[in-house]
């Protein structure tokens, strides 16, 4: 009972401070599924910029980016919002993993010791989200614990979310995984990088906001 | 030789979410695969991640962690107050949560009713 209380107030006071500010909307999900490609892809196609460093290394995005006032038209509809680029969520991180992409010794290790700050920043910022969009490579597994642990936090918090099966331009992808494995939430595939079906994305993220 | 310890819940029924996550990762970080009757709360989840990322250095790489837990289909008015009630009596004591140490747990599969539990190799973990 306590709890419904909770999430009614939690709920009262979101729509308030929606309709007060901007609508904080933030990109998650795990390392390498393509956030910043995503965010990169929002940002050229209503601002005519980029917004992060793209990169096949995990954990290239290691600090919270924010790029604020970005307005989206459909008809005469219109939403605005500052995005939120949050770094790759993990259990694990080896300074090993980024040697073996070609970094130094010294290089690895202080980009592993940002990947962890990064992490327990994107944690902390779950509760400063009006609206999240959750970021899944559709060629991978999608029961991940940390998906499932994303998605449930915001669950828990009430925040409405819309999960992209991203990649779906590569044979491997399987975004009908994706879908039984979240089917509670609404999910589009899409390719960020190629902006395939962004059309389809936009109407939901109207329909995800408003 | 990899030690798998099961807890049962009511070793950590009592405490709070600090202590629980202290004594989780204490374990794991004594290269135990643990075994937990049923789950940590979604908010403990998270603050399990973050603790875990705090501790990671040259020998702690992190955690590999899966919870299964059997999802509740919708259905009748009646399965779903039974469903319920179930939950109100047992809680987080329902699953089953695995967690391990990245350094001798690959990677952990869920289907999503079963485990597959896949460990590094000795070579690797020897190197380590």
């Amino acid at each position: 009972m306590l709890d419904a209380i909770n999430k009614f107030i939690q709920k009262v006071l979101r729509d308030l401070f929606r309709k007060k500010k901007h609508v904080k909307l933030g990109l998650y999900g795990p390392p390498n599924g393509g956030k910043t490609t995503l965010a990169n892809r929002i940002c050229q196609d209503w601002l005519g910029e980029d917004m992060g460093i793209v990169s096949s290394i995990p954990h290239e995005t290691r600090e919270i980016k924010i790029k604020e006032q970005i307005s989206i038209k459909s008809g005469k509809k219109e939403l605005s919002f500052n995005l939120v680029d949050t770094p790759g969520i993990a259990t694990k991180i080896d300074y090993e993993d980024f040697v073996k992409h070609g970094l130094s010794v010294k290089k690895a290790k202080e980009r592993a010791k940002e990947a962890t700050k990064g992490v327990i920043d994107a944690i902390k910022w779950l509760d400063d989200m009006d609206a999240v969009i959750v970021v899944l490579d559709s060629t991978y597994d999608p029961y991940s614990q940390v998906n499932i642990t994303i998605i449930g936090n915001l669950q828990a918090r009430n925040i409405p979310v819309l999960i992209v099966a991203n990649k779906v331009d590569l044979k491997k992808a399987d975004m009908k995984k994706i879908e039984a494995a979240f089917p509670q939430y609404k999910v589009v595939g899409i390719s960020a990088k190629y902006g395939k079906n962004m059309d389809n994305f936009y109407d939901l993220l109207f329909k995800l906001v408003k | 030789m990899l030690t798998l310890q099961f807890v049962p819940y009511e070793e950590i029924e009592g405490l709070t979410s600090n202590e629980r996550i202290r004594k989780l990762l204490g374990m794991v970080k004594d290269e135990r695969i643990v075994v937990l009757e049923g789950r940590l709360r979604k908010e403990e989840e998270t603050a399990l991640i973050k603790r875990t990322m705090e501790e990671i250095n040259d020998r702690f790489k992190g955690i590999e962690l899966s919870v299964v837990y059997p999802e509740r289909r919708k259905g009748t008015l009646g399965r779903m107050l039974k469903n319920n009630i179930t939950d109100m009596l047992l809680g987080q004591r329902q699953g089953l949560t695995v967690l391990g140490p990245a350094s001798l747990i690959k990677e952990i599969k869920k289907d999503p009713d079963k485990i597959q539990l896949f460990t590094q190799d000795k070579k690797k973990r020897r190197k380590r």
